[in-house]
């Protein structure tokens, strides 16, 4: 039955280019998003991008409460913090993927912060971005890497 | 356990400040600057601070968590730290204890706040063993279903930080400047601050809990005592980037007038 299950769930997954891990408690990951070290996904769209939270942050982290947002027209950086989810009594910094100018962010996030915990990919997003340098997201991980990498991490705890 | 044998083990390093009654909003600028301008693991402990304060969390919205005409007219001062969590009125009788930490020197803990709470639990059960009631219980650190200690949480890329609030003994007065929030534990059962809270005192010697607490962290930590004066070789240039603030009296006073 589980077999049967973990083979049907993978023919939708495919059809869906969604890349399932199977591991005992797996989480999302999209194919066609880019991943970085610290479980943050980033859509590429020409010279822009939008930014989020991994369906793995955002099951470790618990219910997300709060989310505080860059001004649009600040700079961000690869790797730097540019705001923070609330869950759990912690504030968890989001760091960027990719660098560049804030374009947009997600307001919908001030009245329903809940978004980020359940729609991390869709309406959950975070910020849009002009990239400055199209040449970092050559530093991030594709789909694959990513889920080897949670798989890894959750592994050693 | 002496320094050779902490190092045979190859425990990491932790820098222990010792304060009394510093005021919280330095405190707590101090543990923001730390966290995020220091490689250091540190234990801080405030023996009390200087006049009672309201600090609420990073979230806090005064108009909701707070009765604004009293604290207002006794210019209780408010405080938004840089850590998640609720609202607690602080003073003298407050014992303060801070644990930043590198994940890396913590590698069975994820950076995530259930994994640094259940850690943190731990470590006070060794502070508590023998007391009967103690427990991390939703997220609160309580006497069975009463809490006296308030902690928050803020975990950037490599590091965290844990602090708790204590309430080694509160003023009930005080306590009528808080509203009740509307997120509450399940536990709490819509008691009211006076019955869902209880005093440190009533379980533990003061200065046995500061030494049962340091006792404990050593048992995970090379302890070495920083003088808070030393602090800045520790440091890379003072961060400016401080999210923990006072709010103005003109804050306070819009929060009232746009709930009217």
């Amino acid at each position: 039955m589980a077999l049967t299950l973990m083979l049907a769930s993978s023919r939708i997954a495919s059809h869906l280019r969604i890349s399932l891990s199977h591991r005992a408690f797996s989480s999302v990951v999209l194919k066609d998003l880019k991943y970085a070290d610290s479980h943050e996904w980033v859509k590429i769209e020409g010279n822009k991008a939008t930014v989020g939270i991994t369906d793995h942050a955002q099951e470790h982290l618990g219910d997300v409460v709060y989310v505080e947002l860059p001004d649009v027209g600040r700079s961000v950086s690869q790797g730097e913090s540019f705001g923070a989810v609330e869950s759990v009594k912690a504030t968890s910094d989001i760091n960027s993927p990719i660098s560049g100018k804030v374009l947009q962010v997600n307001k919908d996030l001030s009245e329903s912060p809940a978004l980020v915990t359940s729609s991390p990919y869709e309406e959950g997003w975070i910020i849009k971005v002009e990239l400055s340098d199209a040449g970092e997201v050559k530093k991030l991980m594709d789909s694959d890497k990513y889920s080897k990498f949670c798989e890894e991490e959750d592994a050693k705890h | 356990m002496s320094l050779s044998r902490a190092k045979d083990l190859g425990l990491p390093l932790m820098n222990l400040v010792r304060l009394k009654g510093i005021p919280i909003l330095e405190q707590l600028h101090l543990e923001e600057r730390l966290l995020r301008t220091s490689s250091h693991n540190w234990c801080i402990v405030n023996d009390g601070t200087n006049v009672p304060t309201i600090v609420m969390g990073m979230s806090g919205k005064p108009a909701q968590l707070l009765e604004l005409g009293p604290v207002m007219e006794d210019r209780v001062p408010v405080i938004k730290r840089f850590t998640g969590g609720g609202t607690v009125i602080v003073d003298k009788s407050t014992l303060f204890v801070s644990l930043i930490c590198n994940k890396d020197d913590v590698p069975n803990v994820q950076p995530y706040p259930r994994s640094v709470m259940a850690w943190s639990g731990s470590l006070y059960g060794e502070v508590f063993k023998g007391i009967n009631g103690f427990q991390l219980r939703e997220n609160d650190y309580v006497f069975g279903d009463r809490k006296f200690g308030g902690n928050a949480q803020s975990i950037i890329r490599n590091r965290w930080i844990h602090h708790t609030s204590f309430l080694w003994d509160y003023n009930v007065r005080n306590m009528g400047y808080l509203k009740l929030p509307s997120r509450v534990p399940q536990y709490r059962l819509e008691r009211d601050h006076t019955d869902f809270v209880c005093r440190m005192k009533d379980y533990i010697e003061r200065s046995d809990f500061v030494e049962k607490t340091i006792k404990a962290v050593g048992n995970q930590f090379t302890l070495k005592q920083v003088n808070l004066k030393d602090i800045d070789s520790y440091t890379e240039a003072e961060n400016n980037l401080k999210t923990t603030r006072l709010l103005t009296l003109e804050e306070l006073e819009k929060a009232m007038a746009d709930t009217s």
